[in-house]
């Protein structure tokens, strides 16, 4: 019976202790550090783009392929414009290491994508225009949705067109 | 939402610019009718818009002015990252300069030949998987999303346009042009720069060198009889290629 009680208490003591451990392993999750891009807001709130950005992605791939719509939103040129920046040494990181936006995130969750195999992983101003007389840059230094800056105060008609823009998620 | 929106500002100014044109009619009715004269562009179509068959895009290749300086192969190569790995058989070729001799009287001639954007493409028949596609506006391009790299394509090219990639490029590619390892490609047109109101890299570049005058390629809208390449092909006639095959290309020849 003594014992019976006694293996009780050290079995609910050990449960206690394996909780807490746990409990405090919760508290500071190991997590990737993921590299902050330019501007303030990406093109949808911040869980949708954890979410959903490869469906985004995926969908525009497919528009601009086979339809020709090359609009900036959603355009994986356009994500590694703003995401992929520079680290210290002024270098672009490239895809894999921990420094990419892309990899930093998919080698924490050990997802294996091949875009970079084929799409260029640096933003098109890493490339400059110097380098191929006709490799025109298509507006990528300067991202869709900050791009309306120095246009000037905008319309109503356009920021009609914004506000309609933004809500076309819902 | 925001596509029906923008198309709605398209309509818009489309009706603007017809109310425009009545308005017109009456002050000077010739002046308008050059406005109704202007052909389609590249870049005409707002980007959010799928192309459509209004327009086919079309290459003039006038063979008595090419005198073959090659200046539109370094640029459609330099545009798309395209780079010899040293071995000339499997180096990918988007566009080369042909030479043609006649062997009776030793006349020479020199012209540009890449992808001939067919309307009945032999890539696009023979394709297992639908990557070789045919846009609606005529350009015949590779979905290297889902091309294997069987090559039936190449095989089935009568203008051996398409070239396979052989190489791991990780890394070399540019923004504009993706291009990797197992996939077949060739010529784009210039797609990305024709859908943002550009001319293909050939075009500009020969006319960079040669001049307005003297340049040996036109760009432009088969279906337009007021472009520039369709007068041109109405006043002096154009060739195909291997016209017996009857696969309708888009890239036509004169002098040839």
């Amino acid at each position: 019976m003594r014992l019976t009680r006694q293996l009780k208490v050290t079995l609910a003591l050990i449960g206690l202790a394996s909780l807490l451990i746990t409990a405090g392993a919760h508290a500071e999750p190991p997590l990737p550090d993921i590299p902050k891009g330019k501007g303030e807001q990406c093109v949808e709130p911040t869980p949708v783009m954890r979410k959903q950005h490869f469906e985004f992605i995926l969908r525009h791939r497919d528009l601009t392929m086979h339809e020709g719509i090359r609009t900036k939103k959603y355009s994986l040129v356009e994500c590694i414009n703003c995401h992929v920046v520079p680290n210290e040494k002024g270098e672009y990181p490239r895809f894999g290491s921990d420094e990419h936006f892309c990899s930093s995130c998919h080698n924490y969750a050990s997802v294996k994508i091949d875009c970079f195999q084929c799409h260029a992983d640096k933003p098109e101003s890493a490339y400059g225009k110097a380098k191929g007389k006709f490799n025109h840059a298509l507006g990528g230094s300067n991202p869709h949705h900050f791009s309306n800056k120095a246009a000037g105060p905008l319309s109503k008609g356009d920021l009609e067109l914004v506000s309609a823009e933004n809500n076309s998620h819902e | 939402m925001s596509n029906e929106n923008r198309i709605d500002t398209y309509r818009r100014k489309l009706l603007g610019g017809g109310a425009a044109l009545v308005a017109g009619v009456t002050i000077a009715p010739g002046v308008i009718l050059n406005t109704v004269a202007q052909a389609a562009k590249p870049g005409d179509r707002p980007l959010d818009r799928p192309v459509d068959d209004s327009v086919r895009w079309g290459l003039l290749v006038d063979a008595n002015k090419c005198d073959g300086c090659e200046k539109c192969v370094t640029a459609c190569h330099e545009t798309h990252g395209v780079k010899s790995h040293g071995r000339p058989e499997t180096d990918a070729q988007w566009i080369r300069v042909v030479k043609l001799r006649d062997r009776k009287t030793g006349y020479e001639q020199q012209l540009p030949v890449m992808c001939q954007h067919c309307k009945h493409p032999p890539c696009v028949d023979v394709c297992p998987t639908g990557a070789s596609m045919k846009r609606a506006d005529g350009i015949v391009l590779v979905d290297k999303h889902i091309c294997i790299g069987c090559r039936y394509c190449m095989m089935a090219c009568p203008y051996k346009a398409r070239s396979f990639i052989h190489e791991s490029l990780e890394g070399e590619q540019l923004p504009h042009a993706p291009r990797g390892k197992g996939t077949v490609e060739s010529c784009t047109m210039c797609v990305y720069r024709v859908d943002n109101g550009q001319q293909p890299a050939c075009v500009e570049a020969c006319a960079a060198e040669h001049g307005e005058e003297g340049k040996a390629l036109i760009f432009g809208d088969l279906k337009d009889p007021n472009s520039e390449i369709s007068q041109q092909l109405k006043k002096y006639g154009g060739k195909q290629i291997r016209a017996d095959l009857k696969l309708d290309t888009g890239v036509r020849y004169q002098g040839i």
